[in-house]
């Protein structure tokens, strides 16, 4: 098997503000994010070779229709890609492998979700389970990873409140967080319960949003607007596993199987040994805030049963060691499904170029974005980094 | 003539004092209180409790029947027997009926039964009886009327041995319901009661016992249904029997359970009786049904049967009257739509109502629904057959306030349970307060009402917490 280390660029970004944008439809959200994600890369659509949009309801949309027909980008390759929560990095994936491959020249990865379309309360689960057997709602997967770390572990509500307060401090300064408000742990635990011993504020919200990604050969990014500040793609994994761990007898609801795989695979695709020290800062799938601290276990940032420590001392702070979810994160910046896995190498790649739009942190070398999708069913890690 | 094998019953968790009813609408409230069926709960569901309890400890594989007697059958189109059946696990190559229209029905489907065995058509059936009946609200019927099941297995050996049965058929109108009708109706109650129940009552047990040659002084127990508190005691007094020697009916402590009546007193009774009794049974209902039973051995305890006493005494106080009528479904609310599958209900029953799973021959893992390739070691279709223990210890879970797209202010506990003998499997908690639930804490499976999607009533296992011995 070979390697994507290194073949494949990214010479734009874009992203909308996310949050209850009850007034945009797919339409504006695609074509918003697409056009900025062009304009950083100083190409129209007709560059485009390919497309690939990621996202997760029929409702927010059916086949590549969802991006070429509101950039009315007709005649050309567009792929809907859906892989749960991980559809937008899913999308990006694909696209670097559209060039990776040699074929394509220039390509983008755009995800979006119009979630507050739906109504209700929650995201709808039809379709998650069979009808009758194993029904359960989004936070009331990831509440069973918690309930088990209580019961192995001694963590707290407390433990999971310090993710959601430094998530919200800061998405305080990111322009397109939803959410730019801090949060007490008063707050916190006083928050009615979602799914015990997850809160209101353990939980991401319901978001609209969607952001795109333009990637390039890199003897192309070399000519480009960003030909001085280009960010490659250093690796990307992509792994699988069981979509009903409740009912296997191996889950221990203390870690992300998926997590794992995909993050040795892509710590051996960029040649990295020692993630803790290497990974300058990352951006997590915190859907919920006990995911985030499983996350960092998962990911190698700290020791298996470590995590609530870990993140009590401060390494995940903007200025600790490790920065994780500088951008205030699902939790904070919002979770529009298809969007986020988008959003997150967004982010990373500003961090990179020193030019993000919240929170900067210091001396980025190697970013790490990682989407985790369904009851931890299937993950992505995408590692970025300057050329070398 | 046949014999009695075991006895089983159901009564749901919770209780509604008759006070509270009656402070509710502001009227007098008779003693006692009466049992309330869960909002999963119907007439079918209780039935399998019923006859699990029943089935305890005796191989299902050599049941030959199912006979399910009710007023409230879940549907007026599509057998219930048939469902019962597969939730008991019994073999697909036996006779299932429903016995249906009348609180006699129990009984009837018991002669009808009796009459297989000793046809040599079957060894042994199993009869389940119970009801789900309404009361108008604010009328004294919601006070008396209560929720509950009982089981009766026959069979051609057995420590009870049917001596004799006379059927009498009585039209007498009252009480009754339509198919239209939501609640019982009732014209005159004392003539009903004295035409409609104590003659044709006294008639039957008068006409059996002269056939049968005894007398009252030779009967150790009667179970005389009755339509209200007092009036089994007068039908008993002209049949020459004394109060001390009639079977408790339960009023004051669940109420009328309708067809279940019959079956969930005679289980009483069995509980006590000894080697040597004799045993008259007398039902009621657009007639009356009358048996002799003598037992020809002392019955030997069952473990895991919990029977009348083992259901009377585990209970959980409703609050309020409104607890009743959200349970019973008494105001129209929006219906919260779910998605179903007919034909996926059907092709996945063996997992859904016979709560069967597959153990990997190569790994030797048990697994739930059973699948193609194993999920362990990944072996493809070597696998057998296995039906999962009904008990187990929660690994994890949450409290879940989302379902439907709604928030719910009681949420739904969710476990992970590991099972006894091997097996995950993923359920809903019901009848147990989600304060109380724990990793570690032991539970046992439970025949509940789902959702209504695709309109037909989706029927699978949820869990509960083990009763307090």
């Amino acid at each position: 098997m070979g390697s994507i280390k290194d073949k494949a660029a990214i010479i734009g970004v874009g992203c909308t503000k996310f949050g209850e944008l009850w007034e945009k439809d797919v339409e504006d959200l695609v074509v918003e994010a697409a056009y900025e994600a062009l304009d950083d890369a100083g190409i129209t659509p007709d560059d485009i070779d390919a497309a690939w949009v990621g996202l997760l309801y029929n409702f927010t949309g059916l086949s590549g229709g969802a991006f070429s027909e509101p950039m009315k980008l007709f005649g050309k390759p567009v792929t809907r890609v859906e892989n749960f929560c991980a559809s937008g990095m899913d999308a990006f994936r694909n696209a670097c492998y559209g060039v990776a491959s040699g074929v394509y020249d220039v390509v983008i990865a755009c995800g979006v979700e119009k979630l507050t379309d739906i109504g209700g309360s929650g995201l709808p689960m039809t379709g998650f389970s069979h009808p009758i057997i194993g029904g359960i709602s989004a936070p009331g997967m990831f509440a069973l990873a918690a309930t088990r770390s209580f019961h192995e572990y001694g963590w707290t509500k407390e433990d999971l409140g310090r993710v959601a307060i430094k998530n919200h401090k800061n998405g305080l300064s990111h322009p397109k967080a939803h959410f730019r408000k801090a949060v007490t742990m008063e707050e916190v635990l006083s928050a009615p319960i979602i799914a015990w011993p997850l809160g209101r504020f353990d939980c991401c919200a319901m978001s609209d949003g969607a952001a795109a990604i333009v990637i390039a050969r890199p003897e192309i990014a070399k000519k480009s607007k960003h030909k001085d500040d280009y960010v490659v793609v250093k690796a990307n994994a992509l792994a699988a596993a069981s979509t009903q761990p409740m009912f296997r007898n191996s889950s221990d609801f203390l870690n992300f199987p998926a997590t794992k795989a995909a993050a040795a695979q892509a710590y051996a695709e960029a040649g990295i040994k020692d993630p803790a020290k290497e990974i300058s800062f990352a951006e997590v799938h915190d859907c919920f805030t006990i995911t985030e601290i499983l996350n960092c276990q998962d990911l190698g940032f700290c020791e298996q049963g470590q995590g609530a420590k870990f993140v009590a001392e401060g390494h995940t702070e903007v200025e600790g060691n490790i920065p994780v979810n500088a951008s205030g994160g699902l939790k904070c910046f919002g979770h529009p499904i298809g969007a986020t896995g988008c959003r997150m190498i967004y982010e990373v790649t500003k961090q990179l170029q020193g030019r993000a739009d919240g929170a900067q942190v210091k001396d980025p070398r190697l970013g790490l974005a990682h989407n985790l999708g369904g009851p931890g069913s299937i993950c992505s890690v995408t590692i970025l980094g300057r050329p070398d | 003539m046949a014999n009695i094998a075991s006895s089983g019953a159901y009564i749901p968790l919770y209780r509604l004092s008759r006070q509270l009813i009656g402070n509710a609408w502001g009227i007098p409230a008779v003693p006692g209180e009466r049992s309330v069926a869960n909002a999963d709960e119907d007439s079918l569901t209780m039935a399998v409790a019923a006859g699990l309890d029943c089935l305890a400890g005796i191989d299902q594989s050599t049941i030959d029947g199912l006979f399910f007697a009710t007023t409230t059958a879940p549907y007026v189109e599509k057998q219930s027997a048939g469902i019962i059946a597969a939730a008991l696990d019994l073999r697909r190559d036996i006779n299932t009926a429903d016995f249906t229209g009348s609180l006699r029905a129990a009984t009837t489907a018991m002669r009808a039964a009796a009459d297989a065995i000793d046809s040599g058509n079957a060894r042994s059936i199993l009869v389940v009886a119970a009801d789900c009946r309404l009361g108008e609200p604010e009328s004294m019927w919601e006070q008396l009327l209560g929720d509950g099941a009982g089981a009766v297995l026959l069979s051609k050996d057995g420590p009870v041995a049917i001596r004799g049965t006379v059927s009498i058929a009585g039209e007498q109108v009252g009480p009754w319901r339509r198919s239209e009708d939501r609640y019982v109706r009732s014209f005159e109650a004392k003539a009903e009661t004295q035409y409609g129940y104590a003659s044709v009552v006294i008639e039957a047990g008068k006409t059996l016992m002269e056939k049968m040659g005894i007398s009252a002084n030779d009967v150790a127990k009667a179970v005389i249904t009755s339509p209200d508190p007092r009036s089994h005691i007068g039908v008993g007094r002209t049949l020459g029997l004394q109060p001390a020697q009639l079977q408790d009916t339960l009023f004051l402590s669940i109420g009328s359970p309708g067809a279940a009546l019959v079956l969930l007193m005679l289980a009483g009774a069995l509980e006590q009786a000894k080697a040597g009794e004799k045993l008259l049974v007398l039902n009621h209902g657009d007639g009356a049904d009358a048996f002799l039973l003598e037992l020809t051995a002392d019955i030997a305890p069952a473990p895991g049967r919990r029977g009348l006493l083992g259901h009377l005494f585990q209970k959980r106080d409703l609050p309020n009257y409104t607890s009743y009528a959200h349970f019973r479904k008494l105001m129209e609310r929006d219906e919260v739509p779910a998605d179903s599958s007919a034909i996926i209900y059907w092709r996945d029953a063996k997992s859904e109502l016979n709560f069967h799973g597959a153990r990997c021959l190569n790994c030797g893992i048990v697994q739930y629904p059973a699948p193609r390739v194993c999920g362990e070691c990944g072996t493809k279709d070597k696998f057998e057959d296995v039906k999962l223990a009904g008990k187990g210890n929660v690994y994890t879970y949450t409290l879940d306030h989302l379902a439907f797209g709604q928030y719910l202010n009681v949420p739904i506990p969710r476990l992970v349970i590991d099972l006894e003998g091997g097996g995950r499997v993923f359920l809903e908690m019901t009848d147990g307060d989600p304060q109380e639930v724990k990793v570690g804490l032991p539970v046992e499976v439970t025949f509940r009402r789902l959702h209504e999607g695709a309109h037909f009533h989706n029927y699978f296992w949820k869990c509960r917490p083990l009763p307090q011995s």
